[in-house]
């Protein structure tokens, strides 16, 4: 296996070199390497405009930027974690990277639509930059809503096509991992064998192609309304402008199921391979990655109750929200279920996806407060959405990309990182973290508006706190992502199966070849497995 | 992976008769369109609407002629978008 060939090696097509082969492969592991880096640049840019936001909160008053460059930078700072970053992330990379492995074969079904779609995500990128340079940022909030976008002078169009094209690139992706999960399986994996990571990413799929054309077109509209000034969202001319909110959060909803399953994929990878013990409740966490992307195509309106929505949709849609909290309990139920008694291996993935657990149920729990239509009207546009929301998007979201970073890390590079650094980051990360969301929970419960570029004295503590779990934030997020990059300097020195993981991808060379099997994998009967590891693992222990 | 699949291919005859229907829906939208049916005009625009597109599926994109999933994937979308709609109007049709 040691003289096997890496894909670094070995560029697709043959006959590109250098840099060409890196921008003209259809290898779905290089594509998802180059997704990789993008979207790591663009995370790092957002969270440092998150830092200069959170710097400004700090103290009352202006203290460094105006008011309309501290709108710009929180619009701009939502755009890119929402559609360069937490939309693509885990479905971009990983996903590229593992689903044709985890499946057993040799790429997606449309590798050249592959790459079409990273060249889509990089012009909605450089989109959302000119629009920056010409007539500055929007400051609108990454929801775009009418009649503000349509009246402010800032460059909305600009910015809401970079959105569209980010939606095309999305849906493709979606488009080719649905094809290649139906069409490209090896033959002996049945649906209830194929890996929960390939599971949440099919769900996921199936939301980013019913979901995204629908902001597509609305997105298009805004930019008709500025430009034609048809009426659609004007009441004076027949239009209604909540129907713009209708459209927006049909997408943007779904959109937040998007950005988590695939988190929630992670996790139920990294959690029975620590835990050295078949993932509890298989059927039942499949079965509710596909109920949390149907449910949560159906509760888009609970984002519009103080909105001027009738009554009864409000009832309807708080009613629905419930129903998906579910599944979601279901999934978090399965993994404490699979910890209860495990032979559990402490190890940075794990520590990363215990966090997410805790950090996703209190993101979660706190969402049942914003579907409930009478606490909702407390709370709406406060600072608690804004805690919620990081909870379960960064908390989950974010968390599981740093958990999938460190678990497939060695098996995309081929090289193990140091653990203690990993450890340290990841602690400033979680404590950073808390210091960070909490105050805002309790600003928000008193009733502290998001958005804001200056409050009210009593606002003052929080704040000021608030200000110093974001310093030691972004220092952990630093220090994990410099500890894995410095790795790349050093030889490659990770085994084909460091974690002793079940599925394909453990079954090959670290990094894998270009078509990545050298022998034919072995599709066991149940994914999670792991007799033959405990086999392995106690005949090393014993010596033998 | 070797990927195999069944081409269909139609006759001019049914192409040409495919074309015929489309472009006489049309004809009958455009008519429709100078008659006062009040709430019908919509209605009857969307029917036919609704109709020719079910032709191109149909016949110009194959479904007619594809397996169980493919036609279960689209039936997916059609009820997702009924959904979207109708569940909008809950709001617009109470407030």
């Amino acid at each position: 296996m040691e003289t096997v060939k890496s894909f670094f090696e070995t560029p697709s097509p043959a006959r590109f070199k250098g840099i060409w082969s890196w921008l003209l492969t259809t290898d779905h592991k290089r594509i998802g390497l180059m997704y990789l880096f993008s979207i790591l640049f663009w995370f790092l840019l957002a969270v440092l405009l998150g830092g200069v936001i959170r710097l400004e909160l700090m103290f009352q008053g202006e203290t460094f930027i105006s008011a309309e460059v501290y709108n710009s930078l929180f619009t701009l700072h939502g755009v890119i974690m929402i559609f360069l970053f937490i939309i693509p992330a885990l479905p971009a990379v990983f996903g590229n990277f593992f689903l044709p492995m985890q499946i057993g074969t040799d790429d997606v079904f449309f590798p050249k639509l592959n790459l079409l779609s990273w060249y889509l995500y990089m012009a909605g990128g450089i989109i959302a930059i000119i629009s920056l340079f010409s007539d500055g940022f929007p400051d609108t909030g990454w929801t775009f809503y009418v009649p503000f976008s349509i009246s402010t002078h800032t460059n909305v169009s600009t910015a809401v096509f970079a959105a569209f094209v980010l939606g095309i690139a999305s849906m493709l992706t979606g488009l080719n991992f649905i094809t290649t999960i139906h069409r490209m399986r090896k033959k002996q994996m049945g649906w209830m064998q194929i890996p929960l990571f390939t599971w949440s990413l099919y769900a996921t799929s199936w939301v980013q192609l019913l979901a995204t054309p629908v902001v597509s077109i609305t997105l298009l509209l805004v930019i008709i309304e500025r430009y034609v000034g048809v009426g659609l969202f004007d009441p004076s001319r027949g239009g209604d402008p909540i129907l713009y909110q209708h459209l927006f959060w049909m997408y943007s909803h779904p959109a937040v199921y998007i950005m988590i399953l695939p988190g929630m994929g992670v996790i139920s990878e990294i959690i029975p391979v620590f835990s050295r013990k078949s993932i509890f409740g298989y059927k039942a966490i499949v079965a509710s990655s596909m109920a949390i992307a149907i449910a949560g195509s159906l509760v888009w309106a609970h984002h519009m109750y103080t909105s001027g929505m009738s009554d009864t949709a409000i009832f309807v849609f708080s009613l629905l929200t419930f129903v998906v909290a579910i599944p979601s309990a279901i999934k978090v139920f399965s993994w404490v279920a699979t910890l209860y008694k495990g032979s559990i291996q402490m190890t940075p993935p794990l520590f990363l996806a215990l966090c997410f657990i805790y950090l996703f149920s209190v993101g979660g729990l706190t969402g049942l407060v914003l579907g409930a239509a009478g606490t909702d009207i407390y709370v709406h546009d406060t600072h608690f959405v804004v805690a919620h929301f990081h909870f379960t998007m960064f908390g989950g979201t974010g968390f599981a990309f740093f958990a999938a970073l460190h678990y497939w890390w060695p098996k995309m590079f081929g090289r193990m990182y140091d653990f203690k650094k990993a450890y340290i980051g990841a602690i400033l990360l979680t404590g950073g973290f808390m210091f960070h969301y909490v105050p805002m929970f309790i600003l928000g419960l008193q009733g502290m508006p998001r958005r804001y570029f200056d409050y009210l004295p009593q606002y003052a503590k929080g704040n000021f706190f608030a200000g110093f779990g974001a310093a030691f934030m972004i220092i952990g997020i630093f220090l994990m992502v410099i500890n894995l990059l410095i790795t790349l300097r050093k030889p490659m020195d990770a085994k084909a199966d460091p974690w002793g993981g079940t599925t394909l991808e453990w079954q090959t060379p670290s990094p894998p070849p270009l078509h990545n099997f050298v022998t034919e994998p072995c599709v066991l009967d149940y994914p999670y497995d792991f007799t033959g590891v405990v086999k392995k693992y106690s005949k090393n222990t014993k010596g033998e | 992976m070797k990927i195999t699949q069944a081409l269909h291919y139609f006759e001019y005859k049914t192409l040409f008769m495919v074309l015929l229907a489309l472009l006489a829906l049309t004809g009958i939208t455009v008519s429709v369109s100078f008659i006062d049916l009040g709430k019908f005009n919509v209605w009857i625009a969307l029917i036919i609407a609704s109709t020719k597109g079910a032709i191109v599926l149909l016949f110009f994109m194959h479904m007619k002629y594809e397996g169980r999933v493919l036609v279960f994937s689209f039936l997916g979308t059609i009820f997702f978008l009924g959904i979207m709609i109708s569940f909008t109007f809950w709001d617009v049709g109470f407030r």
